[in-house]
């Protein structure tokens, strides 16, 4: 009996935390930045990097590193949005393209493209 | 006195010799193949002419499985009739060539110091025709293709063979590395920047070649039937990182032809291949 409600209690316990997994992996699937960075005429990111958090980012290069706990990594926010926006800065010798500076993106795509970056 | 004045002319020269030691083409092709044996460790020298393929086994299975029954080889006798064609004067291109044309591919491209300009295959084929009083053929044509297609086929087996020799060679050759190695377009990429720099890395779910063994085996029939040559290629190298291609049979495109070519140096020579 006892046994029972635990794992009653357990289960739901379990499927609230799911669901709310699930909510948040939605909610960085909404955001507008994801369509950039998957869009091969916008950001093309996948070209080089992997995200390996997004089940849909298939078949990435391999050319840079993946973007995982980029809040982490890039607590600025400054400082994430000038490495897309002008990653020669950083290293002159680099394969990734200026973003900002080529206007390869606009302002506000970068801008949405730094929020999804973030959420991974 | 003067004595130290010739050794101290003495020094300047062996040190004018010491340093062109460590610059031009030789040493070029040299650092670059250095490169590539600690990028690429388990690549045998001689399978660098298969490009990508010879860093995916399943790939260059599928390879060798299409090259024994190439969807092309109807292609390549359309070359055939073009190359065995008389001219209205009776003669043929092969009165053109030395050894009627067999195992002359791979001495080209070549500096001309005549015209001052390198002198790739496809204008010793024009300059063929012009002299037999024939229409030249358009750079980057179909019929250009099949015909280089077929004749260069004749050159299989032998290695390149491309000589940089005298100032106006080397002054060639260094545009075409400038080329190579210059970043341009809005995605702001350099030849080198994928094929030096990111050798055997995936872009997407492309591996990229190495430079070396790339300028081996043109013609190339992508898909197994789209006719494309080298500077197609250059082509759509270029227009895929958003800069403006240039002119087929362009002095840019020639003399990167010519640094590329000679980077493949002692490679054997296949035409034409499939590639994806
Ligand atoms: C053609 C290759 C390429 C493309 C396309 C590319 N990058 Fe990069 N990226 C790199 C490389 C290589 C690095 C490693 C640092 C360097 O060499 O500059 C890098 C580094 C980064 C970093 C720093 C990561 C870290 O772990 O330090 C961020 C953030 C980044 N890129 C974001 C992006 C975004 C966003 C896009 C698309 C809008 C993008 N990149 C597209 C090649 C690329
Ligand atoms: C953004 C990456 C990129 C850049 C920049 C680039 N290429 Fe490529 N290139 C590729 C890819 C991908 C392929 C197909 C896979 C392979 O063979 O490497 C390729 C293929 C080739 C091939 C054919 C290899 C073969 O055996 O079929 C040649 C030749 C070539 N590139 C030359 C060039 C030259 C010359 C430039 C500069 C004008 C250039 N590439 C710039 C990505 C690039």
């Amino acid at each position: 009996m006892q046994n029972k409600s635990t794992f009653l209690l357990a289960l739901i316990i379990g499927l609230g935390i799911s669901s709310v997994a699930v909510a948040v992996e939605a909610a960085k699937e909404q955001l507008p930045g994801r369509v950039v960075v998957f869009d091969k005429s916008k950001g093309n990111c996948l070209a080089c990097h992997a995200i390996p958090n997004d089940p849909k980012a298939e078949s990435p290069g391999n050319i840079a590193p993946p973007f995982i706990m980029m809040k982490d990594r890039y607590p600025d926010r400054a400082k994430l949005r000038a490495q897309i926006w002008d990653s020669t800065q950083a290293n002159p010798k680099t394969s990734m393209p200026p973003f900002g500076k080529h206007r390869i993106l606009t302002e506000q795509e970068i801008d949405q493209v730094v929020d999804y970056i973030q959420s991974l | 006195m003067m004595r130290r004045r010739l050794t101290a002319f003495l020094a300047c020269l062996l040190l004018a010799i010491s340093m062109g030691a460590t610059a031009g083409p030789a040493e070029d092709r040299k650092a670059m193949l250095e490169h590539y044996k600690q990028r690429l460790p388990n690549i045998k020298l001689e399978d660098y002419i298969y490009g990508a393929l010879a860093l995916n086994q399943d790939a260059k299975d599928q390879y060798d499985s299409i090259m024994m029954f190439p969807p092309f080889v109807n292609d390549v006798d359309d070359g055939r009739k073009i190359w065995e064609k008389p001219f209205k004067n009776g003669k043929k291109f092969s009165s053109c060539f030395p050894r009627g044309g067999k195992n002359v591919a791979g001495n080209y491209p070549y500096f001309d110091n005549a015209s001052g300009k390198v002198v790739t295959f496809e204008n010793a084929i024009n300059a063929c025709l012009k002299s037999n009083d024939e229409a030249e053929l358009k750079y980057g044509s179909k019929e250009m293709g099949l015909l280089t297609s077929y004749v260069k086929s004749q050159s299989d087996g032998m290695k390149v063979n491309v000589k940089v020799e005298g100032p106006g060679a080397l002054a060639a050759f260094e545009k075409g590395k400038q080329f190579y190695y210059a970043r341009r377009g809005q995605l702001n990429f350099a030849c080198a920047t994928c094929h030096i720099d990111n050798v055997g890395n995936f872009i997407r779910s492309e591996q990229l070649s190495p430079t070396v063994g790339q300028a081996a085996h043109w013609p190339e029939f992508r898909a197994g039937t789209e006719l494309t040559t080298l500077q197609r290629r250059f082509q759509q190298c270029n227009s895929q990182t958003r800069a403006a291609p240039l002119e087929f049979n362009s002095e840019e495109y020639n003399n990167l032809e010519y640094f590329l070519t000679y980077m493949s140096n002692g490679q054997k020579m296949q035409t034409p291949v499939f590639r994806k």
